[in-house]
């Protein structure tokens, strides 16, 4: 109560002393309290405390933001749900069904977003038709990250195809090296299994079966095959791998104990730590098989209803400054993700960062721009969670793939 | 006595009556809020289609139907069985032994005592994590052993599907049972020296004597023993989350982390709320039969 009224009482003070401030704040739900993620929120609140709103933190770490998601729960339950929040994917839609989201439209007609974003990442942020959130970012999820020097020690060449992989990543191995560094855990079992659906079966299978959940694709002969690819996988990750996090997998690929990894483009950042340079000390191409095609992962913020209406016009201000190119920039060379706003000046980012965006332009076009399932961004959390155990079960024992396509056909139908 | 009490004041007589129940109100009240309360509200949940908040739209037992349905929760519940059990049963059996021979009237008893029981102050996500490393292949006992010379060792219980249970059993083993060894320790102190003396003249060897006599008297400690650790195995959760995650897969995954998973993260609080019901009926089918001797047990004295 006390810091309230004192927040009410510096808002009120620069009120007085800024001419033509909004002397609203706005509080806002994230989990970005690492490195260079905290770093491009400070970047939103400097920005926004420039115009005059005051920046109210609300950091719930940890990973995935399932802290903060709880936590996130029983502040809208209990009426009291902050300004915006770290929310994406279908779960826009289930809190948008739930009647607790601000439309921010007149942001989005003043500032033309329809023309700034691609379809299919625009179709996420409106609930019934109105936009309800702002995107951060575009992830691009399947990437193959390899050591160069590895590769040529084994005298084996990055593969392109999922068969070629196979022969390759033997050469690898009987090189004495590991072929892929993997870390056992759910979220990246699901994540290589995405790989593995869209190299083999195409964007077209992928959206039936993984996003359209078209029982018939999930049924075809295709999701046989992608669980023999996946299961053939498990002979090239080491025995140490259950539980590893991924920035440990990725530090195996830098120091040149593995030669790949499959994992979306944050994974950047570690290799920018240790000082390595894209291209020359390692190589980012797409998934086997996925070159044309883009699993997208958009971080995007929320917006909920507010009741005061200067707390309302901070809001506006702040979907304002998501867009804004500024933010964009700052907060995607921070993160190594591309910006979600098309047509951006783009000689600051790299190599990967360049080819993401051409390719995130081009599949937009030719249908290969596909929602990652393995990263909340294609069905519900329901069936994502189903996925994601039938996906890493499979991979931790020997399941047969006939037994795997049963399995996920029984726990996406009980999901739904 | 009758004096006393004319003396004082009506005031005092009706505060002496009553601040016994102001003092005890606020936290019966906040248990019967907080436990029973919320009890009947998970259990009211359990019946609703809640998916991300609670929605009161009731479809029966629908979501007990889908949690029973589903393989991971099969997979948690023979979990629990197994881990419970060996649990159970090894943490008894090494914190009987450590108890009797720590009653053998041995020197610097004290520090041995502490040793023992020092597991018990670590929380299990402590434990989890240490343990995590001890039998990481690469980190612990199998790299330990490899590089004294023995090549072809192989210790990798924590990264096979089928095993992986039993790293559990062995963590939550090391923490508990010097606490248990610390209950048995009381128990056997309290164990009168005449009758051990009596059967010692009727001719019992020490085997007989503990086996005859001795374990006997130490009845209500092995109940209250099982009841402890039989709720430690239940809510078992953060042991886990430390040590496997739940992993291989979710092949650990024990009926507290399935309902932490499905609850919170995955928005169907449905299931999550049933799979909580089920843990409950869990705890009352131990606890239920053990207040029911222990309150007969009270009324024959």
């Amino acid at each position: 109560m006390l810091k309230r009224s004192i927040a009410v009482c510096v808002a009120a003070a620069s009120l007085a002393l800024t001419p033509a401030s909004y002397a609203a704040e706005v509080e806002v739900l994230h989990w970005w309290t690492s490195g260079g993620e905290a770093k491009s929120v400070a970047y939103l609140k400097k920005r926004l405390e420039s115009q005059g709103v005051n920046w109210k933190d609300f950091a719930v770490a940890g990973g995935g933001g399932e802290n903060a998601m709880t936590v996130l729960k029983s502040r809208a339950v209990s009426g009291n749900p902050p300004t915006a929040a770290q929310i994406k994917g279908p779960s826009i839609q289930e809190w948008g069904d739930l009647g607790f989201l601000a439309s921010i439209d007149d942001v989005a007609k003043t500032n033309q977003w329809d023309a700034l974003l691609p379809a299919v990442v625009s179709d996420v942020m409106k609930h019934d038709g109105k936009y309800v959130a702002a995107p951060v970012n575009v992830h691009r999820v399947n990437w193959l990250w390899a050591n160069p020097d590895v590769f040529r020690k084994a005298g084996a060449s990055i593969p392109t195809t999922w068969a070629d992989f196979m022969v390759q990543a033997k050469k690898l191995k009987e090189a004495g090296f590991i072929p892929l560094a993997h870390g056992g855990q759910a979220w990246q079992d699901a994540t290589v299994f995405e790989a593995v659906v869209l190299g083999v079966g195409g964007p077209e299978y992928y959206k039936n079966a993984f996003v359209e959940l078209d029982m018939a694709a999930l049924n075809s002969a295709t999701t046989d095959e992608v669980f023999r690819v996946f299961g053939e996988l498990r002979q090239f990750i080491d025995a140490n791998s259950p539980g590893r996090d991924w920035n440990v997998a990725t530090s195996m690929v830098i120091n040149g104990e593995a030669g790949m990894q499959i994992m979306g483009d944050w994974a950047k950042g570690e290799f920018a730590v240790a000082g390595k340079k894209a291209g020359t000390d390692y190589v980012c191409v797409a998934s086997p098989g996925t070159s044309n095609a883009f699993t997208f992962n958009v971080d995007s913020f929320a917006f909920f209803k507010q009741s005061d209406a200067a707390n309302q016009r901070a809001q506006k201000a702040m979907a304002q400054e998501i867009l804004g190119t500024d933010f964009q920039k700052v907060f995607n060379l921070n993160k190594g993700s591309i910006p979600a706003r098309l047509g951006m000046a783009r000689d600051e980012f790299d190599s990967c960062a360049h080819d993401s965006m051409n390719t995130f332009v081009s599949s937009a076009e030719t249908g290969g721009l596909v929602p990652s399932f393995a990263h909340g961004m294609a069905v519900s959390e329901a069936v994502a969670g189903a996925i994601y155990d039938v996906a890493t079960n499979y991979f931790n024992s020997s399941t047969s793939p006939a037994d795997g396509k049963a399995q996920l056909v029984a726990a996406v139908q009980a999901a739904m | 006595m009758r004096d006393i009490s004319r003396t004082r004041t009506g005031w005092a007589n009706r505060l002496e009556h009553w601040l016994p129940k102001l003092v005890l109100a606020p936290t019966t009240l906040a248990m019967i809020v907080c436990m029973y309360g919320f009890i009947v509200w998970t259990g009211a949940l359990s019946l609703t289609k809640s998916g991300m908040l609670p929605q009161w739209e009731f479809v029966g037992f629908l979501q007990y139907d889908k949690l029973f349905a589903n393989p991971r929760w099969d997979v948690a519940l023979s979990n629990l069985v197994v881990f419970g059990i060996l649990f159970i049963v090894i943490s008894l059996i090494i914190g009987l032994f450590l108890a009797i021979f720590l009653d053998q009237k041995i020197r610097l008893e004290g520090a041995i005592r502490t040793i023992y029981l020092y597991p018990m102050a670590v929380s299990f996500v402590v434990t989890g994590t240490a343990w995590k490393w001890i039998l990481n292949p690469g980190l612990g006992i199998e790299k330990l052993m490899r590089d004294l010379g023995f090549s072809d060792f192989e210790f990798r219980w924590l990264v096979e599907q089928d095993m992986a249970i039993y790293t559990i059993v062995i963590a939550a083993v090391w923490q508990s049972s010097g606490f248990v060894m610390a209950m048995f320790l009381a128990g056997l102190r309290g164990v009168d020296d005449s009758l051990i003396k009596a059967a010692h003249i009727d001719g019992a060897n020490v085997w007989q004597t503990y086996w005859h006599v001795i374990l006997p008297i130490l009845r209500p400690v092995f109940f209250s023993a099982v009841v402890i650790l039989s709720h430690i195995a239940i809510k078992s959760f953060d042991l886990v989350q430390a040590l496997t995650g739940g992993g291989p897969g979710y092949a650990s995954d024990l009926p507290a982390n399935f309902m932490y998973t499905f609850a919170f993260n995955r928005a169907q609080m449905g299931i999550g709320a049933a799979s909580a019901m089920i843990m409950l009926f869990g705890v009352l089918a131990v606890l239920v039969p053990y207040l029911y001797s222990e309150l007969r047990g009270s009324q024959r004295d």
